[in-house]
C-alpha cells in the first residue's frame, strides 16, 4: 500500500523532477534565512517534503539506499549534536553555553553572532529534515490492521 | 474510570466545552485591541523601568548579530535556549515513534 511505487509514469517523472528543485529551494531558505524569511526548521521541512515525496512516487526499494531509516535517525541525532557542540564550544572560549560571540570564528563580534547562528541554522535543518524521514518511514512501516507483512 | 452510558456522555462532554469556549471568548473580550500601541506587549519600557526584549532586539539585531533578518536572530540568538529545546524536542519524537513503531531486527512470529 505505502510501501509500493507508483506505476505511473507521469508521477515518477514529475516527483523525479520536482524532488531536486524542492531541495535546492530548501538550501536557499535554510541559507538565506539571515536576510529573508526561513530558517532551519523550514528548509529542514523542505528537504524532508523532498525526500517523502520521492519514497511516495518511486517506493521504498529505489529511495531507501539514498537515505535509509538508520541514517535519517543518526541523521537526526547529529542535528541536535551539531546544535549542542556549538553552544558548548563557547565554553571552551570562556563564554557561556550559546554565546558565540565569544567563539573566534572571525575577528567582528556581529560576524562571530552571524556565523554561529548560521551553524545552528544547519544543525536543526539537518535534525528536523532526518527526523520528520524517519517518522515517516516508521509509520510506514507499523503493522497496519489486517495488513500483511510483506518482505522487501 | 467511571463507565458512562452513550446518551450522557456526550451531552456532558457538549456541556464542557460549551463551558470552556464561553470563558475564553470572555477572556478574548478583555484583550487589548489588535495593534493597540499601548498595549503592554507593545511598551517600551516595562513596569519595572526596563527596556523591554522586544524592542531591545529590534533595534539592536542588526548592530549586534550582523543580520538583516531580526526574527533569525531573535529564534537562533537571542532566544538561542529556546530553539535548542525545540531541536531536542523534534529529535525527541522521531526517537519515541521510532522506539514505539519500529520493527525489531530479529522478527519475532507475533508478539500480541
Amino acid at each position: 500500500m505505502m510501501r509500493s511505487a507508483s506505476s505511473n509514469l507521469i508521477v515518477r517523472v514529475t516527483a523525479r523532477f520536482v524532488a531536486p528543485v524542492i531541495q535546492i529551494f530548501a538550501l536557499y531558505v535554510l541559507f538565506h534565512g539571515h536576510y529573508s524569511p526561513g530558517g532551519g526548521f523550514q528548509g529542514g521541512v523542505m528537504i524532508a517534503a523532498s525526500i517523502i515525496l520521492l519514497r511516495l512516487a518511486l517506493g521504498n526499494r529505489e529511495t531507501r539506499p539514498l537515505i535509509s531509516t538508520a541514517v535519517a535517525t543518526r541523521g537526526a541525532a547529529l542535528g541536535a549534536l551539531i546544535f549542542l557542540a556549538v553552544g558548548a564550544l563557547a565554553f571552551r572560549y570562556g563564554g557561556e553555553f550559546l554565546d558565540y560571540g565569544m567563539i573566534p570564528f572571525s575577528d567582528d563580534e556581529s560576524m562571530r553572532r552571524s556565523h554561529g547562528i548560521l551553524l545552528i541554522e544547519v544543525g536543526v535543518a539537518l535534525a528536523c529534515a532526518c527526523a520528520l524521514t524517519a517518522v515517516y518511514d516508521d509509520l510506514g512501516e507499523a503493522p497496519g490492521r489486517g495488513e500483511e507483512r510483506s518482505g522487501d | 474510570m467511571i463507565r458512562m452510558p452513550r446518551r450522557i456522555r456526550i451531552p456532558l462532554a457538549l456541556l464542557g466545552i460549551l463551558c470552556c469556549c464561553t470563558a475564553l471568548l470572555f477572556a478574548i473580550a478583555a484583550e487589548p485591541d489588535y495593534g493597540d500601541p499601548h498595549a503592554p506587549a507593545h511598551r517600551e519600557v516595562s513596569p519595572g523601568g526596563h527596556v523591554t526584549p522586544g524592542i531591545y532586539y529590534t533595534r539592536n539585531a542588526l548592530a549586534e548579530a550582523h543580520t538583516p533578518n531580526m526574527v533569525t536572530v531573535t529564534l537562533a540568538d537571542y532566544r538561542s535556549f529556546d530553539t535548542f529545546g525545540e531541536t531536542t524536542v523534534v529529535f525527541c519524537g522521531c526517537v519515541c515513534v521510532m522506539l514505539l513503531l519500529r520493527r525489531r531486527r530479529p522478527e519475532r512470529s507475533d508478539d500480541s
